[in-house]
């Protein structure tokens, strides 16, 4: 008998374990978001690109950190700096929360954007900003993977060209698992409480 | 007598041409400002016109000895993409304003003579095309700056 009540110990404890970990486990674990739901509809977070200072950088990099991943170039005036000047401010307003969080900026135009005018442009805008850059095909294969766009029209007679790029930020939790799609028409508040969701959430596992 | 008359034409043109280049004193510029990137990325201008006249103007551009080119632009966002073209004019209507703001109207500006700094004045002549030109102030702001700031 006593054997018995100590082998039904053990498997409730086993049992209790397992849920437990299955539920920490859930990287698609509802959360009230208010901007597009992009949980279990996305590929994860994965690339093999250069970093603004040089080194290699994987998606392994960036795990512990919710990522916003966005696609542009530096010789674009006007919407990728305000998106990336939007970017800083969400960051500031999530205060030290921001620490959890960084921002990639995806370069779609490597043969201009090498690593150090990259290092130079992000760090332009926030302390939690990485700029990516690498061969034309790595950077073709991760903006495949998100369905991203982007496309090179020669304008000036010196060589200059203009880059359409989609504009869309993509969020990931600290598993890398895509969560938002966030558009800069969205109101910058529920990007803000998106993000707190993500963040808050992920301080406790 | 007929190389007199001459000059004396060019000279009429000469004051002609002042007299248009004044005529721009009905449109005013507010809200200048300018993102300033690091390098010689180019960079975005923006101000709003208001034109104070029963006539309607239209900007072409601008020119400036502190940027080697400077083009007017369009941005606009459609399907989820993201791109920019250049664009002839801006119309400014009677008693009405135009806006040049992020992720809209714009002007680029290429080649910096010089680098530009956050805090630096620099100045554009607008040009209209009707021939008339305003100098205007821009305030030079920080890449992460959002506005005009004030």
């Amino acid at each position: 008998m006593k054997h018995t009540g100590i082998r039904r110990t053990a498997l409730l404890l086993l049992l209790t374990l397992v849920v437990t970990l299955l539920g920490g486990c859930d990287h698609d674990e509802k959360l009230p978001f208010r901007l597009t739901d992009v949980s279990g509809h996305m590929p994860n977070l994965d690339f093999k690109l250069t970093d603004d200072h040089g080194k290699p950088a994987t998606a392994a990099n960036y795990r512990g950190k919710v990522v916003l991943l966005y696609f542009g170039y530096t010789h674009c005036p006007d919407v990728c700096p305000l998106t990336m000047a939007q970017l800083h401010v969400v960051m500031q307003r999530l205060g030290p929360l921001a620490d959890g969080a960084r921002i990639l900026f995806v370069t779609v135009d490597p043969a201009r954007d090498t690593p150090a005018v990259m290092h130079a442009y992000v760090n332009a805008f926030d302390p939690h900003a990485v700029g990516l850059t690498g061969s034309a095909g790595d950077i073709e294969a991760l903006s495949k993977r998100y369905r991203s766009a982007y496309t090179r029209e020669p304008t000036a007679s010196d060589g200059g060209y203009d880059v359409s790029h989609s504009s869309a930020i993509y969020v990931f939790d600290r598993q890398g698992n895509a969560r938002i799609l966030a558009t800069p028409a969205d109101a910058q508040d529920d990007l803000v409480h998106d993000l707190h969701l993500l963040l808050d959430n992920g301080t406790n596992r | 007598m007929k190389p007199c008359a001459c000059l004396l034409f060019a000279a009429g043109l000469l004051l002609a041409g002042g007299a248009r280049a004044n005529q721009a004193e009905h449109v005013q510029a507010s809200h200048a400002w300018l993102r300033v990137l690091p390098g010689d990325l180019p960079a975005g201008a923006y101000l709003t016109l208001t034109n104070n006249s029963d006539q309607s103007v239209a900007l072409r551009g601008a020119t400036s000895t502190a940027y080697a080119d400077v083009m007017l632009h369009k941005s606009s966002t459609a399907s989820g993409m993201s791109s920019m073209t250049a664009v002839n004019s801006l119309p400014v209507p009677a008693h009405g304003s135009a806006v040049l703001a992020p992720a809209g109207y714009h002007l680029m500006l290429m080649k910096a003579a010089h680098p530009v700094k956050p805090g630096d004045t620099v100045k554009l002549i607008l040009q209209f095309t009707d021939g008339s030109t305003l100098a205007t102030d821009f305030m030079a702001r920080p890449a992460n700056a959002i506005d005009a700031g004030r």
